[in-house]
């Protein structure tokens, strides 16, 4: 591990402060995540600004009736949480099918949004990656490529984004809070926080500029419906997705559906969620249109149709 | 003492201790933390400096240079090791590449340098400092590819018994399938780990290895020293499966950079290098083709394997259980071995039967679907007392049929529907799979050496280790009761390379030959002590903590009053006994699975192993082994896969998120049934043992209660949804 420097900080804007004073800053929260990257020299960022205690860690109802959830509330506390268990099932059981207990229990709502790809060539420093090494190609196109995705990606990157909880943000509409270098506050909608690779090096990420600090998720009026995730994998426990579903299926058949495991951030549409009376395929042929998979990951599109048709007998049949 | 003739009546069989279900002597300090393993030595050896091991980028090829000087420069750093300055090194007779490469690079991650330093994160930070330019070359990494090319090697002849080609030709049935079966990954939880220190030209290693023997083989040739000149600990291990079996990487690198350094180095493997950088089960493919009678009979089986490794490595010889298995008058096994330039292939749990059952009992299973039959029912009508290769072999013990049978009442097997999907619960299909099991029960040569002190107290010593299997429970037990006295009498002292050498932790032979070796010390320390006290031959016996003779009760440390007796014996095996019976244990695995309708998520819900493995000596540390190796079979058939990229020659997924083992939420209600048995022609203490006994057929009979769940069947392990998923009944 490089050496690197490490500082607390007290509030929100005491975080963007300091961050900003130096270079190349990053913050810390769970650490779930940085500090393998760390250990690993694949992040090697030279000062850490530590944000636990900064606040940002409870779930408030807002003025029109949804959530506000802080970005350093643990991911065990949000899906436990009775709003959440309540009116948003669905990010409850997302949630708790990603990572295990113990993850979830030191892991946070913002450091869950800012995962990093578990692409193995992300992670091999001897492999050519982008994401890592700018410049240096993709080694995954072409390569071992079961786990990537199937749409969305370019000639830069094909990795696959991991979150689970973030598929449910998608089906959920949430927003993003964030904290900008001049202390002000914008709101990014979720389904925008997440770049797509593009033709552009470097290979972008997130929508955040360096130095800025998400606050908080907020989470609309609850809307009811039967709500699904199925995440399939090749285990029962502590793997990522192949092809996760997030699912709001409402009585008359309407509903929002995000997909993960399948592009490099939750894949959903308007146009996917209007096909949904007509059934599983109506949603992934809209949705899936313009895949590229590999040989590899093929699989993945007949995954998603059928993982979603188990949904819908599921949400049927509860 | 020998080994010739079938141990007669003796002081085991009277099972006071032996063969109950005692905790393990060494839990405590396990479950403490007490109980170090080679990289927590902190106290052996003052000043130990870290070892960060930097490994090739390339799977073949040449290095060209090195460029060391920013490291050199980084913050604490003491020296570096690479080729330049190793001195010259050696091979032994396990290991074939070797743990330090340059100018030539063998496999990808082979060691190019190691990197010593004050601290781990210095010399990490270091190691990233090392710049290498390599000189690629051309290799072949891809089993399917090469197999063309694939030659007999002579130390694997064919197996032809009969006449094969016509019999299987005029069989009235036909089985003739391809099954693959992957390169897996040891992944035992402790990475391999050592500290090293010289003291002039001696050499001392903390380490982790399951056969020291072997290690003490294989490391000086390495270095190119003395044997006597070296000594090595290894008393805890925290899993090895083959993976440390002899001295690796970690323990070469170790010396050398010690050496180099000037100082003890202390040296582990980091997980995502030691998938590339030690070894791996090596991938097969297997055909296999069984012709039967209408009755289910066999008329003829063959069994075709190809593999591959690095020129004169080990060979995944997965024919090894074929000629013992099931009857049938015409045979042929054969396998063939190409050439491949991935990391080294080696041991792994149960080489050869593993692999080969995978094949094997998915092949039974395929025959009596044509047969029309029950899959338990094929498997016992080609049952056999036999050696079906020699009819004048009989098995020492083979209880096959009884495990089907118990296996069959207590899983519930009737209750499995004989037609393929036909069971279903909501949108999940559940089947019911059975495989049989069969493992060699081999012995070799082994010793300990005995002690009793005025107390009472007897202490064992003996080079055997424990891999987390129970041996320091099972040897504790067998003094005890050779010497009529509880448990807490017993000190067990492992895993010292000065100690007398016993055969280690490998091959499943452990149990059975250091127990032997204990018996025979034992046996020795009885005589001993009858001789200096004068008590008439014939007419000792140890019993309650008492030497018992002519109406007379002497308490047992008496006997060591004037100081303690010490002897050793050593056990030696000889051919007689393999020669006369077929020594095997057998087994049966029953399997339950739901397979999800539509998206072809697999779930075992039950599974139950039942062995015929001689005597049990310890129900519960047997029964662990066997639920570890029965969970490694479910890794086996459903998610354990080195991924190749063929471009760079490599296996991509090498950690445990990539490589993905079996965890809790896969492993439901497991059970193991032991059928009583002793087999008195593999050791006194008439015991066989089950380590990889309980692996072998636990894929296969997952495999087959996936077929049963939904009428498709996979040949390509492991078994994953995108191999069969589209080939699911349509869902509504």
């Amino acid at each position: 591990m490089k050496p690197f420097s490490y500082e607390r900080a007290t509030s929100p804007a005491d975080a963007v402060t300091r961050a900003a004073a130096k270079p190349g800053a990053r913050f810390i929260a769970g650490g779930t995540n940085l500090l393998d990257l760390m250990k690993l020299e694949i992040s090697t960022p030279a000062h850490l600004v530590d944000v636990n205690g900064i606040g940002l860690d409870t779930i408030e109802k807002t003025a029109d009736g949804g959530l506000r959830v802080g970005a350093l509330v643990r991911n065990t506390d949000l899906a436990s949480h009775a709003a959440v268990t309540k009116g948003y099932p669905l990010l409850s059981k997302a949630i708790v099918a990603g990572a295990s207990g113990q993850l979830r229990n030191k892991a946070t709502t913002a450091g869950n949004l800012m995962q990093r790809t578990r692409c193995p060539y992300f992670y091999d420093k001897n492999l050519p990656c982008n994401k890592r090494d700018p410049g240096t190609g993709c080694a995954a196109a072409g390569g071992y490529s079961r786990g990537h995705s199937v749409i969305g990606v370019s000639g830069n990157c094909v990795c696959a984004y991991p979150s689970d909880m973030t598929v449910a943000l998608h089906a959920l509409d949430a927003t993003v809070e964030i904290m900008q270098l001049d202390r002000t506050t914008r709101t990014l909608p979720v389904r925008d926080f997440h770049l797509l690779p593009g033709d552009d090096l470097p290979v972008g990420e997130f929508a955040l500029k360096p130095g800025e600090l998400i606050t908080a998720v907020v989470l609309p009026k609850p809307v009811g419906g039967k709500q699904l995730y199925h995440k399939v994998r090749d285990r029962a426990s502590y793997a990522f997705a192949l092809v996760s579903v997030a699912a709001i299926i409402q009585p008359d058949g309407t509903g929002h559906v995000a997909f993960g495991g399948v592009a490099p951030k939750p894949w959903r549409s308007d146009a996917a969620d209007a096909a949904l009376p007509r059934g599983a395929k109506a949603v992934t042929d809209t949705l899936f249109a313009d895949a590229t998979p590999t040989d590899q990951n093929q699989f993945k599109l007949t995954l998603a149709t059928r993982t979603l048709g188990a949904v819908l007998i599921d949400a049927k049949a509860s | 003492m020998k080994f010739q003739t079938p141990a007669g009546k003796n002081p085991i069989d009277r099972m006071k201790v032996v063969g109950k279900p005692h905790d393990r002597v060494e839990g405590p300090l396990k479950v403490t933390g007490a109980a170090p393993y080679a990289y927590e030595r902190h106290s052996v050896i003052a000043n130990q400096a870290y070892g960060e091991v930097v490994g090739a980028a390339i799977a073949k090829g040449r290095i060209i240079s090195i460029d060391l000087a920013e490291a050199r420069r980084a913050a604490g750093v003491i020296a570096i090791l690479t080729a330049e300055n190793a001195g010259g090194i050696g091979r032994g007779d396990f290991i074939f590449a070797s743990p330090l490469a340059g100018p030539l690079v063998e496999h990808y991650h082979q060691a190019v340098a190691v990197v010593v330093a004050e601290s781990l994160e210095q010399a990490r930070a270091a190691a990233a400092l090392v710049r290498v330019d390599y000189d690629r070359a051309d290799g072949v990494y891809d089993l399917s590819s090469a197999k063309a090319g694939a030659t007999k090697r002579a130390s694997v002849p064919d197996a032809a018994i009969g006449d094969f080609a016509t019999a299987f030709a005029t069989a009235p049935v036909k089985l003739d399938a391809v099954y693959t079966t992957p390169d897996q990954s040891h992944m035992a939880m402790e990475p391999h780990a050592t500290i090293a220190a010289w003291d002039g030209d001696r050499l001392n290693l903390w380490t982790s290895v399951q056969a020291l023997d072997w290690a003490m083989r294989d490391l000086p040739k390495i270095l190119k020293m003395p044997r006597d000149k070296v000594h090595m600990s290894s008393p805890y291990i925290g899993g090895g499966f083959g993976g440390k079996i002899s001295s690796m990487s970690d323990a070469a690198l170790a010396a050398l950079a010690a050496r180099v350094a000037g100082c003890p180095v202390k040296l582990a493997l980091t997980r995502t290098l030691l998938v590339n950088n030690t070894v791996h089960r090596p991938a097969t493919i297997q055909r296999v083709r069984i012709g039967a009678a209408r009755d289910g009979k066999i008329l003829a089986i063959g069994h075709e394997n190809w593999t591959g490794n690095l020129p004169d490595a080990f060979v995944e010889q997965s024919t090894v259980p074929t000629p013992s298995l099931y009857a049938g008058a015409n045979r042929l096994a054969t396998t063939r071995v190409a050439v491949l330039d991935l990391p080294e292939g080696s041991s792994m749990r149960a080489p050869g039967e593993a692999p080969g059952m995978m094949a094997i009992e998915i092949a039974m299973d395929e025959l009596a679907e044509l047969l029309g039959m029950d899959p338990i029912q094929v498997r016992l009508v080609n049952d056999t007392q036999v050696d079906p290769s020699d009819p004048n072999h009989p098995f020492s013990t083979r209880q096959l049929a009884e495990c089907l049978h118990v296996g069959s009442e207590r899983f519930g097997w009737s209750k499995r529907a004989a037609k393929p999907g036909a069971r279903r619960e909501g949108q999940w299909l559940i089947g019911m799979g059975v495989a049989s099991a069969i493992r060699g029960a081999r012995t070799r040569t082994s010793a300990a050496r005995a002690r009793l002190d005025a107390k009472g107290i007897v202490t064992i010593e003996t080079d055997m280790t424990d891999i987390g299997t129970g041996a320091y429970t099972i040897l504790a037990q067998t003094a005890a009761e050779m010497m009529g006295i509880g448990l807490d009498d017993v000190v067990v002292k492992l895993g010292e390379s000065d100690y007398p050498v016993s055969v280690g932790s490998i091959g499943q032979r452990g149990a059975a030959s250091a127990s032997g070796a204990v018996f025979a010390a034992c046996t020795k320390l009885r005589q001993t002590i009858a001789q200096q006290l004068s008590l008439p031959e014939g007419d000792v016996d140890f019993v309650d903590g008492h030497i018992v003779s002519g109406g007379r009760r002497i308490p047992l440390g008496k006997a060591a009053a004037a100081g303690e007796i010490v002897v050793e014996d050593v056990l030696e095996f000889g051919p007689e006994m393999p020669k006369k019976y077929a020594q095997q244990a057998f087994g049966a695995h029953f399997v339950e699975v739901a397979v999800h309708a539509s998206t072809g998520e697999i779930r075992v819900r039950r599974m139950l192993a039942v062995c015929a493995a001689g005597r049990i000596l310890n129900p519960k540390t047997a029964r662990s082994q066997v639920i570890g190796a029965m969970t490694m079979g479910v890794g086996a058939a459903l998610s354990e896969e080195l991924a190749i990229d063929t471009r760079f020659g490599y296996f991509v997924n090498h950690d445990l998120a990539g490589y993905e083992v079996a965890v809790h939420a896969d492993i439901p209600h497991q059970e193991v049934i032991f059928i009583d048995e002793v087999d008195p022609t593999i050791t006194p203490t008439k015991a066989k043992g089950v380590g990889e006994l309980g692996l072998v057929g636990v894929a296969a009979a997952v495999a087959n209660a996936i077929y049963n769940a939904t009428g498709v069947r996979v040949r390509d392990y492991p078994i994953r949804l995108d191999k069969f998923m589209d080939r699911l009944p349509a869902v509504a």
